[in-house]
Formats: structure tokens, C-alpha cells, sequence
């Protein structure tokens, strides 16, 4: 087991937001987590990378406990989350985000063969290398983000939202990108609003909703099941 | 014209202490978006820090002449950078999730700890930097002007500090994980930056070159007094917001106009009205351009 969460609750000031979650990520898999808006997917993000600490229950990784690190100590680990909303350093090149993404690495060798991996993976960021990143479009920000993280070497990769704000052609590129990723053997937690492109590219997925998890199943299973459809792939009931 | 290059020299060698002071409030400001009110008295302890090292534990008796006193300039910045250390984590670490104005009134009270304490060691007497060489003695005549060595000393120290800090910025890795907290903390604890040890550091760089330039002054003027960081530093911060505050040249480049402003002023309009004249300059700028000369020069694209 690459990461467990065990019956964890967050709260923000006085309300809690998560009411006792339970998941498991094994290595290699691609989890998708569904769930409207407010559901608590961000928080249960920002929670195992340790920007939120929690309540209650408890987070393990390889079977350690991080929840009790700070953050800077799990990004070590591997763990390593794309931001809701990119969250580029603007007034820096698109080289020095990469470079930031590899921050905790120690071996300049490998953190220049990563980046020619991501310099493959989105050519655009190759030819805007050294343009401030906060006049990228929106597309190429979100690639700045992926690549940025994949700077990091992560064993395990967070998305949060890949394709919010994105025309249809680039998040089938996005999507294609993340398969090629997985396919390296990087296991990915995957949360998305596009919840059809999401569960066809996910091996399992979590239903969450008012902080819970009401529905966990293969991404196969989710697909055709018809409460999922209606609440979350448009379909009708 | 000769009078007029006169004056020019003298106010880039003061505006080049407003700027070294003034690299500390906007570095502060730009990872935590709080003026330290107590950087201006890190400042007089830098002077005073000098002061004693190099006068009454004579260290510049031991060692004569540059070499003296660049060593303790080295001294200096690692006594003050300890002090900026430690005002971090006593005044403002403990209030980093409160309200704003909580760390604004621990910042004024810092600063009164800080004059209060150099009042009790020293004195409220104004103190002497007794060298048996002194500075202001000794001159460069370049082309029928003579330069000061002490415009040489205030200019050529602060150009050595801002060039070294700006390389450190801008082409080592800590200074870009310096940039990236100023930017976004949380995006940057997601690199895997340990903030905290960020923002010491930026508490420990800022009131180095500001003890750097207590000491210049100490150097070059001859006298100082343990409430000299209250002006020296409103015009330094003065410098940062004309600059744009938590932008680093333009703190560098606010002084060094502030400096050039007033002494101007001083010389043609009046000497009585200097601190009228650069404060008029600044409100002048700020209708103009309200985040400053560099400020915000970058556009943000969500």
C-alpha cells in the first residue's frame, strides 16, 4: 500500500469539513476522487500534502505516518501535488518554476534529464523557457504546473482540477500527458470536474460528498452506475 | 557645475545607505507583508555593534587600517543578523496566523526594546567613533572635485552589498525559493521549501546590510545616538515604498533617488526644508504611480 487515509477529519475553525475518510492508494493505480463542490475533494488534497493539518485519524505513507510532518518533509517523500488553480510563481521564468519543482532534489544530473522529459512531454514550455510565467495562457500555465511537479521526480502525483478553465483540445492533451506519466509507473490521485474523462483514465474512483465517502468502486463500475451518471455525468436517471 | 557634481556624490553616498536599509523592510514586506518598525533600530545596532568592536575592544588598533574594519563589518553582520534572527522568532513567529495589526504593535514594541536596551549599555549621550585616522580627512581629486573618502567608503560599500544581494536573488537557488515565498508561501511549500527557514533567513539578510550601513555611518559621520535608526529609518522606508515595497530594486533604486532628492534640495532650494522637499518628491511619485517606480511591474494571469 503506496498511501492510506484512516478515518480522517479536518476542520476549519470550528466546522468540520471531513468527516472521517477512509482510502487507499495502491502503488502504480490511478484514483479519481468525484464529488460536487464543496464536497471536501481540496481539503482531503491539501491534507495529505500538509498544508492542512488534521483533527483526527491519521495518514500513512508506505505505511509511515505524514501526517504529522510538515509539508516540505512529504514533498521529500515523493508526494507531490499540482495546485487547484496552477499557482505558478508569476514574477519567475518558466525555467526557474521548473528548477523550484526539483527544489529538494540533490542531483543536478537527474534533475536535467527530468527536465528534458518535461521539455518532451509540452514543447511549449521548451520554447517559453525563459518568458515570465504569469504571461503564459492559461493552458501553458497548467502545463508549467504538471511539469513543475514532475521536476520533483513524484512517486505519487496529486492533481487537483488539471482542466479547470481549459478548451476541450487541451485537456485531451493534459489527459493524454497524465496517461504517458502513469504509464512511467508514477501513481496519481486525480481529482477533476470532468468527471467522464477522469474515471475513463482512473482504475478506481471515490464518491465524496459533504465530507464523506458515500461510494467507492473500479473506475469501470462508476461509469455505468447510474447514480454516478446523474449526479455526475449528466446523464439522466 | 562643480557644486552640482558635489552634491550629486553626496547624495549617492547617503542615498546608498538609505538603500541598504531599505532592502531590509522590503524584503521583510515581501515575504510576510509586514513593515518591521524595528529595522531601523537593528540599524543603530549596527553602529553601535561597531562601535564597540571596533573602538572600545580596539579592534582597529590590532588590525590597522581596511582590513580592521572589514572584519569587523564581517562581525557586525553576523552580530545584527542574530539579533534579526532572533526578533523574528520572539516578536513575529508567534504571531504569523493572528490579525495584521497584531504584528505591527509587536513590531513598534520591538523597536522601543531595542532603543531602550542600547540606551541602558551606552548611554543617551551621543557616542564617538574615535579613530586616529578619520575619514572625512582624506579626499580623491578627480578632475577639480574632490571626492570625500567617505562618499567613497558609503558609495563603494553599498554598491559591493547591493551587487552581492542581487546575484544572491536572482542566480542562486535559496534566493529563488526566496522569491517563490514571496510569491505564493503555499505554492512554495509544495516545492518542498521550508518556509520558516525562509523567512529566518530573510530576517537575518535584511538587518546584516543594515548593520553594514549603521557602521558606514558610524565610519564616516564620526557620531551616533540610540535613536538614530528612527530617522535613518523612516527615510529608508520611505525609499522602499517610493521604490515599490517588496521589490528589491526598487528599494535600491528608491534610496539612491531619496539620497540625490534631498541632498539637491539641500544645496539649491534649502537646507531647512530637506526633509519637506523629499517627502514631497514621494507623494509626488505615489499620485503618479501608487505602487511605486518598480512596483507590481508584473501582470498576475489567473
Amino acid at each position: 500500500m503506496l498511501l492510506e487515509i484512516k478515518n480522517l477529519h479536518v476542520s476549519y475553525g470550528s466546522v468540520e469539513v471531513l468527516h472521517g475518510i477512509n482510502m487507499q492508494v495502491e502503488e502504480g493505480e490511478v484514483i479519481t476522487v468525484l464529488g460536487a463542490n464543496g464536497a471536501g475533494k481540496t481539503t482531503t488534497l491539501l491534507t495529505i500534502s500538509g498544508l492542512l493539518k488534521s483533527t483526527k485519524g491519521e495518514i500513512l505513507f508506505e505505511g509511515k505516518p505524514i501526517h504529522t510532518i510538515p509539508s516540505h518533509e512529504i514533498v521529500r517523500l515523493g508526494i507531490i501535488q499540482v495546485p487547484e488553480g496552477r499557482r505558478v510563481f508569476a514574477p519567475l521564468t518558466v525555467l526557474e518554476n521548473l528548477y523550484l519543482g526539483a527544489f529538494t532534489s540533490t542531483d543536478k544530473a537527474k534533475d536535467e534529464a527530468t527536465l528534458e522529459w518535461v521539455f518532451d512531454l509540452f514543447p511549449r514550455l521548451l520554447e517559453r523557457k525563459e518568458q515570465l510565467s504569469g504571461t503564459l495562457s492559461g493552458g501553458e500555465q497548467q502545463m508549467l504546473a504538471i511539469g513543475r511537479a514532475l521536476m520533483g521526480r513524484p512517486r505519487l502525483l496529486i492533481l487537483d482540477e488539471p482542466s479547470l478553465g481549459l478548451s476541450p483540445i487541451l485537456v485531451k492533451a493534459i489527459f493524454n500527458t497524465l496517461k504517458s506519466i502513469s504509464k512511467t509507473g508514477v501513481t496519481v490521485v486525480l481529482v477533476e470536474q470532468n468527471a467522464r474523462a477522469a474515471l475513463k483514465f482512473a482504475s478506481r474512483g471515490y464518491v465524496l460528498e459533504l465530507g464523506r465517502i458515500i461510494m467507492s468502486d473500479e473506475a469501470a463500475a462508476l461509469l455505468a452506475n447510474p447514480d454516478v451518471q446523474h449526479s455526475y455525468l449528466g446523464g439522466k436517471k | 557645475m562643480e557644486e552640482f557634481i558635489q552634491q550629486l556624490i553626496n547624495g549617492l553616498a547617503v542615498g546608498g545607505i538609505y538603500a541598504l536599509i531599505a532592502l531590509g523592510y522590503t524584503m521583510v514586506y515581501g515575504v510576510l507583508k509586514l513593515i518591521n518598525f524595528a529595522h531601523g533600530d537593528l540599524f543603530t545596532l549596527g553602529a553601535y555593534f561597531g562601535l564597540t568592536l571596533l573602538i572600545t575592544m580596539g579592534i582597529g588598533d590590532m588590525v590597522p587600517g581596511p582590513l580592521g574594519i572589514i572584519i569587523v563589518a564581517g562581525m557586525v553582520m553576523a552580530l545584527v543578523a542574530i539579533m534579526g534572527y532572533l526578533l523574528e522568532r520572539v516578536a513575529y513567529r508567534p504571531l504569523r496566523n493572528s490579525d495584521r495589526l497584531a504584528a505591527v504593535v509587536s513590531a513598534l514594541g520591538a523597536s522601543i526594546f531595542f532603543q531602550n536596551a542600547i540606551m541602558l549599555v551606552y548611554g543617551s549621550d551621543a557616542q564617538v567613533y574615535n579613530l586616529n585616522v578619520s575619514a572625512a580627512e582624506y579626499s580623491l581629486p578627480v578632475a577639480g572635485i574632490n571626492i570625500s573618502a567617505s562618499s567613497i567608503i558609503m558609495i563603494g560599500t553599498s554598491l559591493l552589498l547591493m551587487w552581492g544581494l542581487y546575484w544572491f536573488i536572482n542566480r542562486t537557488r535559496t534566493g529563488m525559493a526566496i522569491r517563490a515565498v514571496a510569491n505564493d508561501q503555499a505554492a512554495a511549500k509544495l516545492m518542498g521549501i521550508d518556509v520558516n527557514k525562509i523567512i529566518a533567513l530573510v530576517f537575518m539578510i535584511g538587518p546584516a546590510l543594515g548593520g553594514v550601513a549603521g557602521l558606514t555611518v558610524g565610519l564616516c559621520y564620526g557620531k551616533i545616538d540610540y535613536n538614530m535608526g528612527w530617522t535613518y529609518g523612516l527615510k529608508a522606508f520611505t525609499a522602499a515604498i517610493l521604490g515599490g515595497i517588496g521589490n528589491i530594486p526598487g528599494a535600491m533604486l528608491g534610496g539612491i533617488l531619496l539620497g540625490v532628492v534631498e541632498s539637491l534640495g539641500e544645496a539649491y532650494i534649502s537646507g531647512a526644508w530637506k526633509n519637506a522637499i523629499s517627502f514631497f518628491v514621494l507623494i509626488l511619485i505615489l499620485l503618479f504611480r501608487p505602487t511605486g517606480l518598480l512596483g507590481e511591474r508584473v501582470a498576475d494571469k489567473l
